[in-house]
């Protein structure tokens, strides 16, 4: 056919530009950082502040016998010293419980603690004084005598009889028990024609912010008024809790969430030293600071992730999975956190393991229980980790067993790309996923046939590579079900205002927090790309209880679906206003119009009416030229709320390619691949670096990252220099692609991508690991997997 | 406490005449002392890289260095080498190819691809992740940070032909 006959796909003059959606645009607020030129909450000065350090337990358990703070005072440029009595006068404890976690318990937490430190690091006194250097030269005079107790920090025996309680009030060291049955998992044990089963040990881990905590607060006695300056992934949910702690009302506390440093959800949870440092505001009367330094991060920034997961699979001899079954032990700590509890982590390996298969029975236990090491709580990717690496450790050791390729074993139990809406075993619902399809994606792109082949003929050298698969589900978007309705005043629901300024820009302000994910970025894109404007014509402002509408902040993967369907929706209302004006002022129908390029359009002709700054202008200025009966809304706030299911749930699927050295045990990595589906891809660049920097976190993890403790709950190896994380050298280089399933539950369609590198990559890097030491039938399962595990595995030490 | 000891460094080009106390590192004298929070404290103990800055065109740790060690010397700071131009083609590379998220490492870690490729401009991608190690960061996956260097890298030396 000649294809000059064809009809033209749009109109003539219709303008098809699509926006910046999908675009790998820079972000507009990296140019600040790349110039040194940030706002991070230590870098802030104001006057008259105060520095706080704090004297903190040296043991995991003791009795505080006697604190004397005397000498402290005395020292030169010290303004105060406070005991935990002396903060309890303005400050009120918590108990991080949560309703729907049925029997949740924890017992009262105090900022500073009185009479008792559980764990080592457990601030027990505050100095402050004019600068941080004087504050630690008081603090070496703190004079503290101990009256050590039973430290419990062996998890497996925290529930056994004659185990000392760290809570007797509480009545025995379990803070939550959940047993999930779907019934019918005995008979498909019995009926199976495989049954495999394993232990999984994962070490306690931490985030490691570059950027310790960090808080300036600043009471204000003339006007009871705290403004609070503070390294924070949920602004308005810390405006609640120095609000209902210090009682001070709620419209009274401001807080401000400059530059931050990363946070991975360490800086989601509320921290003693923090609210004591709110108290001391309060209590001095002007601004105080306090910044982490890193043996305090790691002491007491939460902790996550140590689990012993028992797990069994039973199967057909054909490969069909019939049954997954798990028993869980986690170790949190003294107390459970407030207020998201440090029952959720836990929580979420029961729903989540075997998540991605089609099997119909599973039962799970989980004891979550309280031992005298620093806290934990959610961790980026909070549960997922654990879970995947369960399920997908498991699924390739039943693929080892019955001589089947990983990858078509998981292709044969993948839930079909055809089968949504659908409910897992442990009954989470699905809108849509796309197992298969990025399955397929995830082999083509890495050349999954040529690698084996590869594999298979560097063996006969004596070289041992492994390929590892971990297919993953991941919670995203979460509805109120997830802290609403147990009570917790965390906001589920996030809001956008927009605002025309008169000379045509939109300032955005929104209740999601920027920690360098490129949230303001993607919110800058929806909106010039709803409104019609370029990009240079949008600034975002977050991050101020004083100035955004109400809402979550960062957590959970939810910023850019949340946040981001607020902006689009206040971005359609807001075009709608502007050309409510435009209309009144042309005396034309309001429907022939529309906005692109900054500039309000005649829909039918193409012709440029007007630019957006004389709708703006004459909407501030002259509104008198306005009809009698019409007044200008140039300001409009929506909210989002998604509600239709309890998670948006992303799929994804990762691949590792290491080489073991089986004298050495070292694991080199080779090479890492990732498929995901978070629906609407906003900006493919901040997403396939973000997913690096999740899956390195993953790596981490998986090979090095672990908090030592010792038996009497001793720290060991609380500083960077100790405690390894991934550095650029030993990293590989790493495929992303998606898969876009876009939700309908938003107009936006964009799911959440924030944590699935850190969900996925574990259970990559351990499968590969054990690829690659099957030819000696030798299995790694306790992270991370260091050279000393992998020779021990082999018999070599 | 002992004393305090004059100094006078040159920050930035400009000479800064002050009385510091000995213990005082650099870290915490071009920030508390200069208000200059570009270059930031990640772990205190010279691994992270966060504090890196340049003595007498060297790069150091800023939290390993006492500031009376560069009385008389010149003190280089992000913020400097940003007014000067000194960075602008790393730092519109880094901006492009998206090699910084929360931003804190990214003073340290231009300072350090800064010294690399003035002292390596031959480097493979496998020794610019090496020469990059001594520099922590959290959110990128560092292949970002390799690509913007290695793309800089290649630019630099195709003008040093042209």
């Amino acid at each position: 056919m000649n294809a000059r006959a064809e009809l033209p796909v749009v109109a003539p003059g219709t303008r098809t530009d699509t926006g910046y959606i999908g675009k790998s645009i820079p972000r507009a607020n990296a140019k600040r950082l790349l110039q040194g030129r940030g706002a991070y909450t230590d870098d802030l000065r104001f006057p008259r502040l105060a520095h706080i350090v704090y004297f903190r337990s040296p043991h995991a358990h003791a009795r505080i016998v006697h604190l004397d703070l005397s000498k402290a005072k005395q020292s030169p440029g010290v303004i105060a010293v406070f005991d935990g009595r002396a903060i309890a006068t303005v400050c009120t404890p918590w108990v991080g419980v949560l309703g729907h976690l049925k029997g949740i318990k924890s017992a009262p937490q105090h900022p500073v603690a009185i009479e008792r430190a559980c764990w080592q690091g457990e601030a027990v006194a505050a100095i402050v004084a004019e600068t941080r250097a004087q504050a630690e030269d008081a603090l070496q005079l703190v004079e503290a005598e101990w009256e050590e107790l039973p430290a419990l920090t062996d998890m497996e025996t925290a529930l056994a009889p004659g185990t000392p309680v760290i809570h007797p009030e509480l009545g025995d060291n379990l803070c939550f028990h959940r047993e999930l049955d779907t019934g019918g998992v005995d008979d498909a044990f019995s009926r199976a024609d495989l049954v495999v089963e394993e232990t999984y040990h994962f070490g306690r881990h931490t985030g490691v912010t570059l950027e310790g905590r960090s808080i300036v607060a600043d009471y204000n006695p003339a006007q009871h008024t705290l403004t609070v300056y503070q390294a924070t992934q949920a602004p308005h949910m810390m405006q609640d809790v120095f609000s209902r702690h210090l009682n001070i009302p709620e419209a009274n506390v401001r807080v401000v969430t400059k530059d931050v440093g990363g946070s991975f959800g360490i800086k989601v949870h509320v921290y003693p030293d923090e609210v004591a440092a709110a108290a001391i505001s309060v209590l001095l009367k002007r601004p105080v600071k306090f910044v982490a330094d890193r043996m305090e991060s790691f002491l007491t920034d939460i902790h996550a992730r140590e689990h012993r997961v028992r797990a069994r699979l039973a199967l057909t001899k054909e490969g069909e999975f019939l049954a997954f079954e798990i028993d869980d032990l986690t170790a949190i700590g003294p107390y459970s956190v407030y207020p998201r509890t440090s029952g959720i982590e836990g929580n979420q390996v029961v729903n989540l393991t075997g998540g991605p298969y089609a099997h119909k029975q599973y039962r799970a236990r989980l004891d979550v229980v309280f031992t005298n090491k620093n806290v934990t709580c959610q961790y980026r990717a909070v549960g997922h980790p654990v879970a995947v690496a369960v399920t997908e450790g498991i699924v390739d050791l039943a693929a080892l067993k019955l001589g089947m390729d990983p990858a078509e074993l998981r292709r044969k139990n993948l839930i079909a790309d055809d089968a949504y809406p659908c409910t897992s075993a442990s009954g989470m619902k699905f809108e849509l996923l796309s197992h298969h399809q990025c399955l397929d994606k995830l082999l083509a792109l890495m050349d999954y046939r040529k690698l084996r082949a590869e594999q298979a003929e560097l063996r006969t050298q004596g070289v041992y590579r492994g390929i590892g698969l971990a297919a993953m589900i991941e919670v995203t978007n979460p509805s109120p079900a997830f802290y609403g309705v147990g009570g917790a005043r965390i906001s589920a629901q996030d809001g956008a205002t927009l605002r025309l300024e008169p000379t045509g820009m939109v300032t955005v302000m929104v209740s999601v927090t920027e920690q360098g994910q490129g949230t303001e970025a993607v919110f800058a894109q929806i909106a010039a790309t709803v409104l019609g404007l370029t990009m240079d014509k949008i600034k975002v402002v977050t991050g101020d209880t004083e100035v955004t509408p109400y809402g979550g902040g960062t957590w959970a993967s939810r910023g850019a679906g949340i946040g981001g369907e607020a902006v689009l929706q206040a971005g359609k209302a807001l075009k709608s206003n502007i050309l409510d004006v435009a209309a009144a002022m042309l005396n034309v129908d309001k429907s022939t119009l529309d906005i692109t390029a900054n500039e309000v359009f005649d829909k039918i002709t193409g012709a440029t009416r007007m630019p957006l700054s004389e709708v703006g202008r004459v909407g501030y200025f002259r509104p008198d030229t306005l009809p009698m009966t019409f007044q200008a809304e140039l300001t409009v706030t929506r909210h989002y709320t998604p509600r239709t299911y309890g998670f948006t749930f992303t799929n994804g699927i990762q691949a590792s390619l290491v080489e073991v050295d089986p004298d050495t045990g070292f694991v080199k990595l080779l090479k890492h691949w990732a498929v995901e589906d978070c629906g609407t891809v906003l900006n493919p660049m901040l997403v396939d670096e973000q997913m690096r920097g999740g899956i390195v976190q993953g790596i981490g993890a998986a090979l090095f990252e672990h908090c030592i403790y010792s038996e009497d709950g001793q720290l060991q190896n609380g500083n960077l220099a100790d405690y390894l994380v991934p550095m650029s050298g030993e990293m590989p280089d790493m495929l992303i692609a998606h898969v876009s399933s876009p939700t309908k539950t938003s107009e936006l369609g964009a799911k959440g991508a924030g944590e699935a590198g850190t969900a996925g990559a574990p259970a990559a890097v351990m499968n590969a690991i054990n690829d690659a030491l099957a030819p000696f039938q030798a299995r790694v399962t306790a992270q991370p997997f260091t050279p000393e595990k992998i020779l021990r595995a082999l018999g070599k030490v | 406490m002992a004393g305090k000891r004059q100094t006078a460094i040159i920050v930035n080009g400009v000479t800064e005449n002050r009385a510091v106390e000995p213990r005082t590192h650099l870290i915490d004298y071009l920030r508390d002392e200069l208000g200059l929070t570009g270059a930031h404290a990640g772990c205190e103990h010279g691994v992270c890289g966060a504090c890196t800055v340049r003595v007498d065109g060297q790069i150091v740790r800023g939290c390993l260095t006492l500031v009376v060690q560069t009385d008389g010397k010149r003190v280089d700071t992000i913020e400097g080498l940003s007014d000067s131009g000194e960075l602008a083609d790393l730092q519109k590379a880094f901006h492009e190819h998206n090699a910084l998220q929360c931003g804190f490492c990214t003073p340290g870690m231009l300072m350090a691809a800064q010294d690399l490729l003035r002292e390596k401009p031959d480097a493979n991608r496998d020794e610019i992740r090496e020469y990059m190690s001594g520099n922590y960061c959290r959110c990128t996956g560092y292949q970002a940070i390799v690509d913007a260097v290695e793309e800089v890298l290649a630019a630099r030396k195709q003008g040093v032909r042209a």
